[in-house]
């Protein structure tokens, strides 16, 4: 709380060297994407090297967009706001350094040893045991900078963006650490300590959880301060913001059954999934309600700020794909959509259109701000980008959303005698023009991520490394 | 479901910290005002003009 007289300066280059590395993983992990489902089309595309096949190339994917974009994208935003918010600097700047150069190390690895084929098999979990033990690392080194930085505050209240920042840290290390409990045999090699039914339980219990706080929960922190700073007005509701919060993060965490149900996991565990994910819809559909109605008696932004655009049409992704998970959960509609490409759709519209959209839409926003600038160097390529992705999106999901159900629809059919109306490949075959279409869905997004860079670039060019101060009111409790 | 006799203690305890956490923030006077700090951070003016560049 001492007031000091020498002028301190807002950490910023951790913020731009994450922001940065966000789009250039991005750009990385849609082209993995798009070169797995070619593969789905066109098989010969793995060339008849193993280190491109599709079960090497596809965790690679998963991991680059997960932990990499979205990953980089966290750590950029919340130690912007957490800066912002408590008006004060980053606690151990050293140790922030090191989550850089640790997260971006780990990414390598991923990237060298998944097509080489070194994975557990579990899945969103896949790195070998050396590569676990330095995300531990680098997270217990997240958690202190970013818990630091809140217990230096200047300011009494905790914005309710750290908050969501705060459960995620805690709640990825926990669930990384129960997870990836293993016994190595060699340095490329471990058992993991679950067997069977346990492993696939603790798995996702892992896996949904990541899901729910590595790319709802985290990117709700980052919806709640770029909505509404975007805007210029304040959330819609600050009360529900902090009922969403305490709702969500009380509810979440037994939703993982509901990707085993009609598997060997005991019936009474796979209801009890559905039964959480369902609640899920209540918290989750408060967040989304919150964030549009920021743009309440403001909407006419909407029509010259593309930015808004981006984070608007995230909030609309967030509603449907929190409102189609519950549903997905639901076992009779899981005995359809189970295993088809419905659960691709499905995923892909949280992960471009909520995930993908307010990391856009809060990187465009800090960009520029990082360089000194007033805005990015060309606005009218942002709306570019935004149109190009949103259709993209649309084409992807929907495309998927079709081929799902007809993949479902075919495996249950049955003949008079019972038997089977279609063979496995006959399903494959009806897919592949919806594969088609998903391609050019997922190459639009690409192209606007590639267009995204080229303006990141200029905006960069355009300007220098921004130094902010923190400001001077601060001490007064401002 | 030998794995639940990990997994449910780990959950309770995650939820009786959440709760004390709670608890402090209720105790603390984190949630005395809930409309000011939706205005605070909107005071807070992070644009460039009054960012100095430097390298």
């Amino acid at each position: 709380m001492a007031t000091k007289s020498a002028v301190e300066f807002f950490n910023y280059k951790v913020v731009r060297q994450f922001s940065v590395m966000t789009v250039i993983w991005g750009i990385v992990g849609l082209l993995v994407g798009m070169l797995i489902s070619a593969q789905l089309m066109w098989p010969a595309l793995n060339f008849d090297i193993p280190w491109l096949t599709y079960g090497r190339l596809r965790p690679l994917h998963t991991n680059a967009i997960i932990f990499a974009f979205g990953g980089c994208a966290l750590f950029a935003t919340s130690y912007y706001i957490v800066q912002r918010t408590c008006q004060t600097r980053l606690f151990a700047p050293a140790l922030a350094a090191f989550t850089f150069w640790g997260w971006n190390l780990v990414i390598v690895l991923a990237a060298l040893s998944l097509p080489l084929g070194f994975s557990t098999g579990k899945e969103y979990a896949e790195l070998e045991w050396p590569i676990d033990l330095l995300i531990a690392v680098v997270w217990v080194s997240y958690a202190i900078v970013f818990f630091g930085t809140l217990a230096i505050r200047r300011t009494k209240h905790i914005y309710v963006a750290n908050w969501f920042y705060g459960a995620f840290i805690i709640a990825v290390a926990i669930l990384h650490i129960f997870n990836s409990f293993e016994m190595p045999a060699t340095l490329t090699k471990s058992y993991s300590a679950y067997a069977g039914v346990q492993d696939a339980m603790v798995q996702w219990w892992y896996g949904h959880n990541a899901v729910g706080f590595f790319l709802t929960a985290a990117f709700l922190g980052m919806m709640y301060y770029f909505v509404p700073k975007q805007a210029g007005r304040p959330i819609y509701s600050y009360r529900l913001s902090v009922v969403h919060f305490w709702a969500l993060i009380f509810t979440y965490m037994w939703a993982g059954p509901h990707h085993l149900h009609y598997s060997a996991l005991p019936d009474w565990a796979q209801t009890l999934g559905m039964l959480f994910s369902l609640i899920l819809l209540a918290p989750s559909w408060g967040g989304m309600i919150n964030g549009i109605m920021t743009l309440s008696g403001a909407w006419y932004k909407l029509r010259t700020d593309p930015i808004l655009k981006f984070m608007v049409v995230a909030l609309s992704f967030y509603g449907m794909s929190t409102f189609e998970g519950p549903m997905l959960s639901v076992k009779t509609i899981n005995a359809l959509s189970h295993f088809t490409d419905w659960t691709i759709g499905h995923v892909h519209s949280g992960a471009l259109g909520w995930v993908g959209f307010i990391t856009i839409g809060s990187m465009y926003y800090l960009l520029p701000r990082l360089y000194g600038q007033t805005k990015m160097w060309s606005m009218s390529l942002v709306n570019t980008h935004f149109w190009i992705a949103t259709i993209g999106i649309v084409l992807y999901v929907a495309s998927l959303w079709i081929a799902g159900v007809m993949q479902g629809l075919m495996w249950r059919a049955v003949n008079d005698d019972g038997t089977l109306t279609y063979t496995f490949v006959e399903s494959v075959k009806y897919s592949f023009p919806f594969y088609a279409i998903r391609i050019v869905g997922g190459g639009m997004y690409f192209v606007g991520m590639l267009l995204m860079f080229y303006n990141m670039i200029k905006t960069i060019g355009a300007g220098k490394p921004a130094e902010a101060q923190v400001p001077v009111a601060a001490s007064a409790h401002a | 479901m030998e794995a639940l006799w990990l997994l449910i203690p780990v959950t309770v305890l995650l939820v009786a910290v959440i709760g004390g956490i709670f608890w402090w923030s209720i105790r603390s006077g984190q949630m005395d005002d809930l409309d000011g700090p939706a205005y605070r951070i909107l005071v807070d003016d992070d644009n460039p003009k009054d960012i100095k560049s430097s390298e």
